[in-house]
């Protein structure tokens, strides 16, 4: 089943909105409720990192009886340095954004942490697409 | 009398006019209207009483025990909420109250959050533990029935420990059995502000029962007000424990009671819609470094109960007017000397999870009915009008999967069927009258708002 969301930049209002909707999806599915919560939160940061870093973006959610596969495709100015951006604490946000209470350089190692295969791939100015799965049992 | 999960609402099927207003109030999508009356799903309701609050003809009602029960006992005893005593005038006083309710039948009188102290101070061990945060008060059964079903990977932040009812009850016990008075003749009553408290005491395992029988809150009300008005001369029978009650007690069960007297960030949110929404962005993740959270049902937490008769805002406003004027130095309380036996006593086992989402325990078949109902979904019209029996569409088509309705009771559906010459006409009126009852369509002027409008 394929579920797909879009994101505009700098609309921290909708940020969630993906992964609050996946976890209904994963409910129904009787999904063990620890492993819910590891892909919501994944989700979730890398929403909000679209939100905060890029332009626009748009969300695909493949899911089935054996796993979730997300993938995250931004228009945005990109990651130079992939390894630097996955080192817990290293962040480039805004000071408006780091006022909002993001900023804290924790949201890729926090999807690294909770997904069970993650790949970022980017091109500078041109955007950003992380890729996660997640196995249900 | 014992389920586990017991349920106190009610559809009076002579009352019902199967109108949907309570199917499109219920806010967990509970209630299905079938041959014309709303039928409660069990495992769905969470006994919150939003039904109740929406049904223009009162046909949801809260079962309760006989009030004749209390006189097979010799010493009646009645556990009443606090919030019963905002239900009369700020000039009739608690004594007042208190011997009137003993006018009606009760030798004693307790009240239910006395043992809030106690259920207080084992709350704040708890911050001590490794409990997932925010912590949540299981105080309102309708909260914890909530997350049971809707939000089940939370349950562990549930406290479990007593409510101050089931404490103050087994104080009430005690302090009979020490006072040398026979427990056989001892009957323990509970005047309950709602359906979710009678709901979590019947589901109490038969020999934890202490509680006797529940009086519905509207109830006792109608007989305390009939003395008032009837009342010639003073009546005092025997003194109960109810002087020098102080207002954190008084205040326990209103919104903020609990949250103000724990630490840390705490939040009080009421009203079961709020909640939910709530407890949304908590499980989301999108609230955090939360450390106590106090969630009630009600608007204004119990003064909002379904069986309160007065308003609430008064309610409320006249409990707290009365806690203001408390003393600070209150006389030593007869709980005071259980304190150490009921905070042994205080611990419930942990709260399980019921889902009512998952489509079925095994994943594969849920995957294969999340399909069937996603492509059920390309057909229907999405507009949520409940004319099929169901709250909305997406109410029908699990239904359907679930292989507990069809997708012809969706009217739109019945009319391109009928298009297509799928379905004759007297088989669609047979559709109609399944759900919403035999000659339902046929002229009736005796309905609400209708030419001869009875009541
Ligand atoms: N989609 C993206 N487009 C462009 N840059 C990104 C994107 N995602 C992450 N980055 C870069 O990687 C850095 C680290 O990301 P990470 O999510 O770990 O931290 P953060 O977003 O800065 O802070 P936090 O997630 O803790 O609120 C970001 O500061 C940003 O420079
Ligand atoms: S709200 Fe309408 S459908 Fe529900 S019980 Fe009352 S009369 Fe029946
Ligand atoms: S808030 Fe109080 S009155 Fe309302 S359902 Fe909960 S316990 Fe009952
Ligand atoms: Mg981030």
């Amino acid at each position: 089943m394929k579920f797909t969301y879009t994101i505009e930049g700098g609309d921290f209002s909708k940020a969630g909105h993906a992964s609050s909707s996946v976890k209904k999806v994963l409910k129904q599915l009787n999904v063990n409720s620890k492993v819910i919560k590891r892909i919501v939160v994944a989700l979730y940061e890398g929403e909000v990192n679209v939100v905060a870093h890029a332009y626009r973006g748009k969300i695909e959610a493949d899911i089935n009886a054996e796993r979730i596969y997300v993938r995250i495709e931004d228009e945005g100015p990109g990651i130079p340095d992939i390894g630097l951006a996955m080192t817990a604490g290293y962040s480039t946000a805004s000071e408006k954004v780091r006022e909002m209470g993001f900023g804290a350089g924790m949201g890729l190692p926090n999807m690294k942490k909770n997904t069970d295969e993650l790949k970022v791939t980017s091109e500078v100015d041109k955007g950003t697409t992380v890729e996660m799965t997640t196995y249900l049992k | 009398m014992h389920n586990d999960f017991h349920h106190a609402l009610v559809v009076d099927n002579e009352l019902c006019y199967g109108c949907t207003h309570c199917m499109m109030a219920c806010p967990t999508a509970a209630i299905r209207i079938d041959n014309g009356k709303a039928v409660i799903i069990d495992e769905r309701c969470i006994d919150c009483g939003e039904c109740m609050k929406a049904c223009p003809v009162d046909a949801i009602f809260v079962e309760q025990d006989d009030f004749k029960k209390i006189f097979e006992y010799e010493y009646r005893i009645a556990i009443v909420p606090a919030v019963f005593l905002g239900q009369f005038s700020k000039k009739i006083s608690v004594k007042e109250i208190v011997d009137a309710i003993k006018e009606t039948g009760f030798t004693h009188v307790f009240l239910a959050e006395e043992s809030a102290e106690v259920i207080n101070e084992v709350m704040l061990n708890e911050y001590d533990s490794d409990r997932e945060r925010p912590l949540i008060s299981p105080f309102c059964p309708a909260v914890v029935r909530l997350i049971q079903v809707k939000f089940p990977g939370m349950v562990e932040n549930i406290i479990p420990v007593k409510t101050p009812v089931d404490s103050t009850a087994m104080y009430v016990k005690k302090y009979m059995q020490d006072k040398g008075l026979p427990e056989k003749r001892t009957g323990i009553f509970y005047v309950t502000p709602c359906a979710a408290k009678i709901a979590a005491l019947k589901s109490i395992p038969e020999d934890e029962i202490v509680i006797n029988g529940v009086i519905n809150m509207d109830m006792l009300y109608n007989k305390v007000y009939h003395i008032f008005k009837t009342r010639k001369g003073g009546n005092t029978i025997e003194d109960g424990s109810f002087t020098g009650i102080s207002p954190k007690v008084l205040k326990w069960s209103l919104t903020g009671g609990e949250a103000d007297n724990m630490k840390g960030r705490c939040l009080a949110i009421d009203e079961v819609h709020n909640v939910t929404k709530f407890l949304e962005r908590v499980e989301d993740g999108d609230i955090i470094n939360v450390d106590f959270l106090e969630l009630r049902a009600c608007d204004h937490g119990c003064a909002g109960g379904v069986l309160m008769t007065e308003n609430r805002f008064l309610t409320v406003e006249r409990i707290r007017t009365k806690a203001d004027r408390i003393k600070e130095d209150l006389p030593e309380q007869p709980i005071e000397k259980y304190h150490g036996h009921l905070k042994a006593n205080a611990g419930i086992s942990e709260i399980e999870p019921r889902s009512m989402f998952k489509l079925d325990e095994d994943m594969e078949e849920a995957y294969r009915k999340m399909q069937r109902i996603r492509h059920l979904m390309c057909f229907l019209p999405a507009i949520d009008c409940g004319a099929c029996g169901a709250p909305n569409c997406q109410s029908l088509a699990e239904d359907v999967v679930k292989g507990k309705a069809h997708l012809s009771n969706c009217i739109f559906i019945q009319r391109s069927m009928e298009k297509n010459r799928k379905l004759s006409n007297e088989h669609a009126i047979r559709l109609i009258e399944k759900v919403w009852g035999k000659d339902r369509l046929d002229k009736n002027c005796n309905k609400k708002g209708a030419e001869n409008e009875t009541d």
